[in-house]
C-alpha cells in the first residue's frame, strides 16, 4: 500500500512537472510568438527599410550618431555592426550587408574576392597620435618623421638621443630608455600608422611595410587603444600610437609631429581635416599620411563605406539601392555637422566633391541612381 | 468487479503467467497491470538509452566536426607555408611568412611554468581540506573561496594583472638589474595563470583525498604513523592518480587561457629568451589577429595556429592518460 501510495505520489509528481513543462513552453511559444509578430512587423517592415552595414570599429561612434539622426528626421533605420574593418569587407563579399565600412582601402586580394566591382566612399577621417610618459618633461614633445621611425625600428633607444634633442631644443631629455607601445589586435590605426612609416621611411618600407597587423621590430603589444595607453601611463619612458579621439577623450598627452611642409603639427581635428585638404583621386583611394597640406596633421587617414558599383544584385530593390546612395549622401554632406562634438575629423571640401563623383557613379541596371 | 473492465487489446493472455490466466478478474486485473507497468519500463529503459548514445554521439561528432573545420580551414596555409610552419620564427603578416615556433613556445612555457608555481598551494589546499580539516566553518569558506577563483571571469584576472601583478614583477626585474623593467612577459602571465589554475587540482585533489578509506589511514595510525607519514605513504600514493587528473585539468585550462594572457604577456612575435621577456600565445594571437586578418593565407594561417593549439592539447591529454594509467598499475 506504502509503496502503492509513494508511487501514486511519484507519479502525481511526474504529471505535475509535466504540466508546468507543458505550460511553461506553452507560455514560452506564446511569448516568442508575441515577440515574433511584433518583432516580424519590424524586420518585415525591415528587410525594406533597415538598412545593413559591417565594418571600422572606429566609424562606430560617429555612424551611430548619423544613423539614430537620419532616422530621426527621414525615418529610415540603419543597423550597423562594429565588427571591425576586415570582417566588414567580408560580410560585403558575402552580400550580407548593404555597405561596409573600412579603415584601409581594399587590397588586391580582396578585391579580387568580390563578385563585382566596389566603390568606395570617404566618410570621415582620423589620425594617430603619439602619446609618451616621460614625467619630468612638461613641454609638448616635437618629433620627425626619422625619430619616429628610428623609434619603432628599434635604433633610437634613449630620450636624450641627440636626434630627439636636436628636434627639442631648450628641453631637458632625461637619458630613460624608449619603451615602445604597439597594438596587438590587427586595426585601422595601425594601418594609417604603418603606412606613415612606410611613406617616410626607406627601411621601415623595406623591413617591415605597411598593413592592419605587422611584424613589429621592438616593442610590447597591447590590446586596444586602451591596452596600448595602458602600457605609456603604467611605463615611464613609454611611447605609444593611438586613436586621436581616444587622446582626446581621455586627455592623454601626444607629440606634435613634423609635416611634410616641415612644421610640427599638433593632430586636432581642424589639423587632420587641413591634411585631407590636398588633390584626391577620382576614386579617393588615398593615404593621408604625409600629404602636402602645410597645416595638415600627417598621420591621418580617411574611413570609407564601401559599396557594390552596380547595386542591382541579389533581387535588391531600386527603391532600397536609391535609400542607401540617398543616406550616403547625407552623411558625406549634412551629416558631417556630428563629427567635431565626437573627435572626429569632418571631411575637406575636397574630399566631399570627391565623394559626390563617387556617388553619382552607383547604378542600378546600369542606369545612374542619384541624379 | 466487471470482467469486461479486465479486457486489454494491448496486452494478450499469453503474455500472462500461466498460473495467473485460470485465477479470479481480479487477480488477471492485478497482472495485467503489472505487465503494462513493467513494458512501460522497459519502454523507458531504451528511450533513456537511446538519448544517451544520442548525446554522446553528438559530442564526438562535435569534437570531430571542429577538427575537420580546423584542417580544412588551414589547408590553404599547410599548402604555401608546409611543415616549416612548426618551427620558423617568423609571424609577418605583411609579407605573408608565418611562422608559429615562437607562440608554440609560449603557450608551453606560460602553461607549464604556471602549473609548476600552482602545484604546491593546490596541493596544500587539496590536503588541508581533504585530510586536517574537512569540516567546519574556516574550511568549508576556504573551499568556497577557492571554488569562487574558478568562477571569476578571466578578464578579471587580466586588470587585476595589469594594476597589481605587472607593477609587482617590475620592481622584481628591477631589482634583478634587467636591462629595461617592463613588468609584462612571461613571468606574469605565468604568475596569473597560476592563480587561475588553482582550483582545478585543488578541488579534484580534495574529493580524491577524501575517498581514501578509512580502514587504510587507521591500520597506518594503528601501526603508530604519523599524521605526515599517514599523508605520504596511504594518501597521496592512494590519491595520486586522482592528483594527476586534477593537474591535467589545471594544465589545459591554462593552455587555452586567452585574455589574461593577452593582457600582460606582451604580444611580441619574438622568441622569448628568458622568463622575464616579452612573449605571446597561440590563444592570444588569434584572439588579437583573426578579425582584421585581410588575406586568405593569413586567415589559413591563424587557423593553422588554432589546429595546432588543439593538437597540442590533445597530445598532452593524451600523455596525461598514459602516466595515469601507470600510476595506477603499480
Amino acid at each position: 500500500m506504502i509503496m502503492k501510495k509513494n508511487r501514486l505520489s511519484l507519479r502525481s509528481t511526474l504529471t505535475a512537472a509535466a504540466l508546468v513543462l507543458g505550460s511553461m513552453t506553452i507560455a514560452f511559444s506564446l511569448v516568442s510568438c508575441g515577440g515574433g509578430s511584433t518583432g516580424g512587423g519590424d524586420s518585415t517592415t525591415g528587410s525594406s527599410d533597415a538598412l545593413l552595414g559591417a565594418g571600422s570599429s572606429f566609424d562606430y561612434i560617429l555612424f551611430s550618431k548619423q544613423f539614430d539622426q537620419y532616422n530621426q528626421a527621414n525615418g529610415l533605420k540603419v543597423n550597423y555592426q562594429s565588427v571591425g574593418s576586415g570582417a566588414g569587407i567580408s560580410q560585403l563579399t558575402n552580400k550580407t550587408v548593404d555597405f561596409g565600412a573600412s579603415d584601409a582601402v581594399m587590397n588586391g586580394k580582396q578585391d579580387s574576392a568580390l563578385s563585382s566591382p566596389a566603390i568606395h566612399i570617404p566618410v570621415t577621417a582620423g589620425a594617430v597620435a603619439l602619446s609618451y610618459n616621460l614625467p619630468g618633461v612638461k613641454d609638448t614633445l616635437n618629433l620627425t618623421p626619422d625619430i619616429i621611425a628610428g623609434m619603432y625600428l628599434g635604433t633610437i633607444t634613449k630620450w636624450n638621443d641627440p636626434k630627439i634633442a636636436a628636434a627639442n631644443k631648450g628641453v631637458k631629455l632625461p637619458a630613460t630608455a624608449i619603451l615602445i607601445a604597439h597594438r596587438s589586435d590587427g586595426s585601422g590605426t595601425t594601418n594609417i600608422f604603418t603606412t606613415y612609416l612606410a611613406k617616410v621611411s626607406p627601411d621601415w618600407n623595406t623591413k617591415v611595410g605597411k598593413g592592419s597587423a605587422v611584424n613589429w621590430p621592438t616593442g610590447i603589444g597591447g590590446k586596444g587603444s586602451e591596452g596600448v595607453s595602458g602600457t605609456v601611463k603604467g611605463t615611464e619612458g613609454a611611447i605609444g600610437y593611438v586613436e586621436m579621439s581616444y587622446a582626446i577623450q581621455n586627455k592623454i598627452p601626444f607629440a606634435r609631429v613634423q609635416n611634410k611642409a616641415g612644421a610640427f603639427i599638433t593632430p586636432t581635428i581642424a589639423s587632420v581635416t587641413a591634411a585631407a585638404n590636398v588633390s584626391i583621386p577620382p576614386d579617393s583611394k588615398v593615404s593621408l599620411t604625409n600629404t602636402d597640406a602645410p597645416d595638415g596633421y600627417p598621420i591621418s587617414g580617411f574611413s570609407w563605406v564601401i559599396i557594390y558599383k552596380e547595386q542591382n544584385y541579389n533581387g535588391r530593390s531600386l527603391d532600397r539601392a536609391t535609400k542607401l546612395l540617398k543616406l550616403l549622401s547625407w552623411m558625406i554632406h549634412d551629416g558631417q555637422q556630428y563629427s567635431a562634438a565626437l573627435n572626429y575629423a569632418p571631411l575637406s571640401p575636397a574630399a566631399v566633391n570627391v565623394g559626390d563623383a563617387i556617388l553619382k557613379t552607383a547604378t542600378y541596371d546600369g542606369k545612374p541612381i542619384l541624379p | 468487479m466487471d470482467t469486461s473492465s479486465v479486457k486489454n487489446s494491448a496486452i494478450t493472455r499469453s503474455e500472462l503467467p500461466l498460473r495467473v490466466i485460470n485465477s479470479t478478474p481480479e487477480a488477471i486485473a492485478k497482472a495485467k497491470s503489472r505487465v503494462r507497468r513493467s513494458f512501460r519500463q522497459i519502454r523507458t529503459e531504451t528511450v533513456f538509452r537511446q538519448s544517451l548514445i544520442i548525446m554522446g554521439g553528438f559530442m564526438v561528432v562535435l569534437v570531430l566536426g571542429i577538427l575537420l573545420t580546423l584542417i580544412v580551414k588551414s589547408v590553404p596555409s599547410i599548402k604555401s607555408l608546409g611543415i616549416k610552419y612548426l618551427w620558423s620564427g617568423t609571424w609577418d603578416p605583411v609579407h605573408d611568412i608565418y611562422g608559429a615556433a615562437p607562440f608554440l613556445v609560449g603557450t608551453l612555457v606560460t602553461s607549464f611554468l604556471a602549473l609548476i608555481i600552482s602545484i604546491p598551494f593546490s596541493l596544500a589546499v587539496a590536503i588541508f581540506l581533504g585530510e586536517y580539516y574537512p569540516k567546519g566553518w574556516l574550511p568549508n569558506f576556504l573551499k568556497n573561496a577557492v571554488e569562487l577563483i574558478a568562477a571569476v571571469p578571466s578578464v578579471i584576472y587580466g586588470f587585476w594583472a595589469v594594476a597589481v601583478l605587472v607593477p609587482i614583477v617590475r620592481s622584481l626585474e628591477t631589482h634583478l638589474g634587467a636591462r629595461q623593467p617592463i613588468g609584462n612577459g612571461i613571468l606574469a602571465s605565468s604568475l596569473i595563470l597560476a592563480v587561475m589554475v588553482i582550483p582545478y587540482a585543488a578541488s579534484l585533489g580534495r574529493s580524491m583525498i577524501q575517498l581514501t578509506p578509512s580502514v587504510l589511514k587507521e591500520a597506518a595510525y594503528g601501526l603508530g604513523a604519523t599524521r605526515w607519514e599517514v599523508i605520504r605513504s596511504v594518501i597521496l600514493p592512494y590519491t595520486k592518480s586522482g592528483l594527476f587528473a586534477g593537474i591535467l585539468l589545471s594544465l589545459g585550462r591554462a593552455l587555452g587561457e586567452t585574455m589574461a594572457v593577452t593582457m600582460v604577456i606582451g604580444n611580441t612575435s619574438k622568441m622569448p629568451s628568458s622568463i622575464f621577456d616579452l612573449g605571446n600565445t597561440m590563444a592570444s594571437v588569434i584572439a588579437n589577429e583573426f578579425v582584421e586578418a585581410d588575406k586568405p593565407v593569413y586567415v589559413s594561417a591563424l587557423m593553422e595556429l588554432g589546429l595546432v593549439l588543439f593538437l597540442v592539447t590533445v597530445v598532452i591529454n593524451m600523455i596525461g592518460k598514459k602516466i595515469i594509467d601507470r600510476f595506477t598499475n603499480d
